[in-house]
């Protein structure tokens, strides 16, 4: 598995209505810990983990970023049955990535 | 058991293993998150030797990939303690317990918070210490920023571009920082300056709306309401975990001089956690030289 690009237009169909646990990383090209983050996200998805990591480029979707709050990058929000469950501002260890969807 | 450990990844550290491994010394680097450190923030780097401009995530990968290139290995765990017995040092982990004949620290520095109710909440829901990361969540909205030294200052002019309205909230009644950057702001129309005043509460719901705002002089206290609030009062060096090892001084930075020792021998440090006039990328790559080149030597001499 790699990691979904999401935009508003899939966002419910991918985010939101899942029976899976989604891990969505909100950031942005010009966001160098967003840079450092994404091959440890890569990494993840690889593994074939029990959930789905999904990217936001806040940038183009700034009315996501709106809408789930997101003022600071990297920012990852797991969602599980369509609710946030878990947030995290700011770059972490690949553990402490997956311990956010993983509990 | 490796010649050298070096406690951090950043630019300090990066540059530390480029050294060593050059020397022919067998080298582990630990890294608490990922490679970079705190350049991975600078979006653009115009002041250091030979690129006009690169970004602090290209610099960072580059200097990785040259140290990996060199033989020096990389382990992604935080370090906690490190156990001196003279000859022989082991840096702990919350896994592993590695061995060295010596060890440098290049841990750098973290943000230094306010400590009010609700500031790690509120972390990206409004509250930030780095206005060239998540200024542009805030175009055309009201922010303040809290601090008085240069940074607090640079952060002020850069969001004044994008903001409707800034604040700049300094404890004293004048600034510390570059009189250049001071007077710049000063022609602003849309910033506000507050002297003599301590942010001394977070107003939030979801999102932080409005910050308490105290007055020294009187005591008297207002309410602003605003969208963000960008954090600007210094850093603190990450050497606590280390302190029973190295002098640290008032500020909490390891007392070493350009030689990049500490009082424990074998024990070096080197970038923004050393007590120094001047932090910069390139001071810090110095100090890596430095203390590895020092570090060399002890390994040679001493075993």
């Amino acid at each position: 598995m790699s990691v979904i690009e999401v935009t508003k237009a899939n966002f419910e169909s991918e985010v939101l209505k899942n029976d899976i646990p989604v891990l969505a990383d909100f950031n942005a090209g010009w966001c160098g810990p967003c840079q450092a983050m994404k091959p440890m996200l890569d990494e993840l998805a690889a593994g074939n983990p029990g959930y789905k990591i999904v990217s936001i480029d806040i940038d183009e979707e700034d009315e996501l970023a709106d809408e789930y709050d997101v003022t600071s990058i990297p920012c990852l929000v797991v969602f599980k049955g369509g609710e946030e469950v878990n947030r995290n501002v700011g770059l972490i260890p690949r553990d402490a990535i997956a311990a956010l969807v993983e509990g | 058991m490796y010649d050298i450990i070096i406690v951090g990844a950043g630019p300090a550290g990066m540059t530390a293993a480029i050294y060593a491994r050059r020397a022919a010394k067998t080298v582990l680097v630990l890294e608490a998150v990922t490679f970079g450190g705190q350049i991975l923030n600078t979006p653009d780097i115009e002041n250091y030797p030979v690129e006009a401009h690169i970004s602090g995530f290209e610099f960072s990968n580059k200097v990785y990939e040259q140290a990996k290139g060199l033989g020096a290995e990389f382990v992604f765990e935080k370090a906690v303690e490190i156990v001196d017995e003279g000859g022989i040092k082991t840096v702990v982990t919350p896994k592993n317990r590695y061995q060295a004949k010596a060890v440098i620290l290049a841990t750098g520095s973290e943000n230094r918070k306010l400590g009010l109710e609700g500031e790690d909440r509120l972390v990206g829901r409004g509250v930030s210490y780095c206005a060239t990361c998540d200024g542009n969540f805030y175009r055309n909205k009201t922010v303040a920023v809290v601090g008085g030294g240069n940074t607090a200052l640079e952060d002020a002019l850069y969001l004044s571009d994008l903001a409707q309205k800034v604040y700049l909230i300094h404890r004293r009644d004048s600034f510390r920082g570059d009189d250049t950057n001071a007077a710049r702001l000063k022609e602003k129309a849309n910033v506000e300056i507050i002297y003599n005043a301590n942010v001394t509460g977070l107003i939030a719901e979801k999102r932080l709306k409005a910050i308490e705002v105290t007055d020294k002089l009187d005591g008297s206290t207002r309410q602003i309401e605003l969208n963000g609030l960008f954090i600007a009062v210094g850093r603190v060096p990450e050497n606590q975990n280390f302190a029973s090892l190295v002098q640290l001084d008032d500020a909490g930075y390891a007392a070493s001089g350009e030689d990049c020792h500490t009082r424990t021998p074998g024990l070096f440090v080197a970038g923004d956690n050393r007590a120094k006039a001047l932090r910069q990328l390139v001071t810090a790559t110095a100090d890596g030289a430095m203390a590895a080149t020092e570090a060399v030597k002890y390994v040679n001499e001493a075993h």
